[in-house]
């Protein structure tokens, strides 16, 4: 195998795809290592993403889409729920991952760059200067070190690659989503519906949701935030719901994962080295959603990666200019949405109730974001003072 | 000292996101826990979503 590369992606994801895409697309050889054996599996995600949204990052193949959604219910915790039509453009979708992330490498691979699988990246090396120069890897069995200009960690939340260049990439319990997630047959539901359930009954700082893949079929999740977290909490939580609720549905799969709910991280570049998608803290904030966020940083990363690469300047102050476009597109925006996040994470299961009741008396083609907000302030007059130090 | 429950474990990644100190190691089907790096904060304990990790005090 090739031991010289102008840069390695390190992680499969969505991230990683479009950051190696973006980067090939002017010559640079470009390798993706994924520690897993197969590209988009297992699915650590609730899959939705906004149908325009993805629209403008990649031209969208029907069979990665599950379901459309056109309606969100949100159900408080004393059983009041709240339903909104969307406009249509803020139709969404949920996705088949293992087939959308295996496309995404596709594409990728097809646009010259190398993809391997059972890939797994447990150092970097540096150059005399300081600069990474390049990984410390298990390729398929084999222990490798492999060179490159410049590494792109997208290794998702852990985010190991990070620290192994000395960035604080850590996440606080109060930023972290403890997250698990059942897919779940044998029911019966609206496929075009997506539902929340609030409060701390079902999901202490957090929600539970039921993202449906078709009308008896649905991603059954929820994530606890880390600083209300105990043990398994987040297991037993789901267990007991669904056995109130469905109490004979099939559960097709069954997997874990961390949330990352915060901002993004203030350092996501070195000399040698740039962080993307949930290594670097991407997701939304407010609803932990990574995968748009994810795609658009990961682009955005791999065309300032490519420039590096023509113009020979691997270092850190050359690459902080991803930081800034980022910061411009999506990152500004996550620092205000961090602030609503913890607003609504101090609404107790009273008010998540008396919100309820006051929206759900609004007809459903008059409520609209003001008038919730109206409800919103008039309960926690708090919220006023907090808004205007986000605006 | 962190016990692994290997029948819970579903390999996620949620600790390390949060370990201080960058003691574990997680591959596709395994995890370790480095005992001399490990501070014995607990937060791995503390945030695993299936409660696959334990503390043992028996040392």
């Amino acid at each position: 195998m090739k031991t010289n590369w102008d840069v390695i992606v390190v992680g499969g994801g969505p991230a990683g795809s479009m950051a190696a895409l973006e980067s090939a697309k002017d010559g640079a050889s470009v390798l993706m290592l994924e520690k897993d054996r197969e590209i988009g599996v297992p699915v650590r995600c609730a899959e939705g993403v906004g149908v325009e949204s993805l629209k403008k990052l990649v031209k969208v193949d029907e069979k990665w889409v599950k379901t459309k959604i056109d309606k969100i219910d949100i159900i408080s915790p004393d059983n009041t729920s709240v339903k909104v039509k969307f406009e249509k453009k803020d139709y969404g979708y949920i996705l088949d991952r293992r087939i959308f992330d295996n496309d995404l490498a596709l594409l990728a691979s097809q646009s010259g760059v190398t993809v391997k699988t059972k890939s797994y990246v447990h150092g970097l090396t540096f150059s005399d200067d300081g600069f990474v120069n390049g990984v410390k890897a298990n390729i398929l069995g084999k222990e490798l070190i492999l060179n490159s200009k410049i590494v792109i960690g997208a290794d998702g939340v852990e985010s190991r690659i990070g620290r192994f260049a000395g960035l604080k990439t850590a996440l606080k319990m109060c930023d972290i989503g403890s997250g698990i997630q059942a897919v779940v047959s044998g029911i019966n539901i609206d496929p075009n519906t997506m539902q929340f359930y609030v409060g701390d009954k079902y999901a202490p700082g957090g929600y539970l949701w039921i993202f449906p893949k078709g009308k008896d079929i649905a991603n059954i999740g929820l994530g606890i935030l880390g600083d209300r977290c105990d043990s398994g909490k987040p297991k037993e939580k789901l267990d007991n719901f669904l056995d109130k609720y469905f109490p004979n549905c099939s559960i097709l799969n069954y997997t874990a994962g961390g949330i990352p709910l915060t901002k993004t991280l203030d350092k996501i570049v070195t000399n040698g080295l740039v962080l993307i998608g949930d290594a670097a803290h991407t997701a939304n904030p407010m609803t932990g959603g990574g995968i748009l966020s994810g795609m658009r940083n990961g682009k955005i990363a791999g065309r300032r990666v490519a420039e590096a690469i023509e113009k020979n300047d691997l270092s850190e102050s050359f690459l902080k200019q991803y930081e800034k476009d980022w910061h411009k597109a999506d990152g500004k925006n996550h620092e205000r949405l961090y602030k609503i996040k913890n607003f609504i994470v101090s609404l107790t299961d009273d008010d998540f109730n008396h919100i309820a009741k006051k929206v759900s008396a609004i007809p459903i083609e008059k409520r609209s974001v003001v008038k919730v907000f109206k409800i919103v302030a008039w309960r926690k007059p708090s919220l006023i003072l907090d808004i205007i130090k986000v605006f | 000292m962190i016990d692994i429950n290997e029948k819970l474990c579903d390999y996620c990644g949620t600790c390390v996101s949060v370990c201080p100190v960058d003691c574990i190691e997680l591959f596709e089907a395994k995890i370790e826990i480095d005992n001399d790096k490990c501070i014995d904060c607990n937060l791995c304990v503390k945030i695993c979503p299936l409660g696959a990790l334990e503390v043992n005090d028996e040392n």
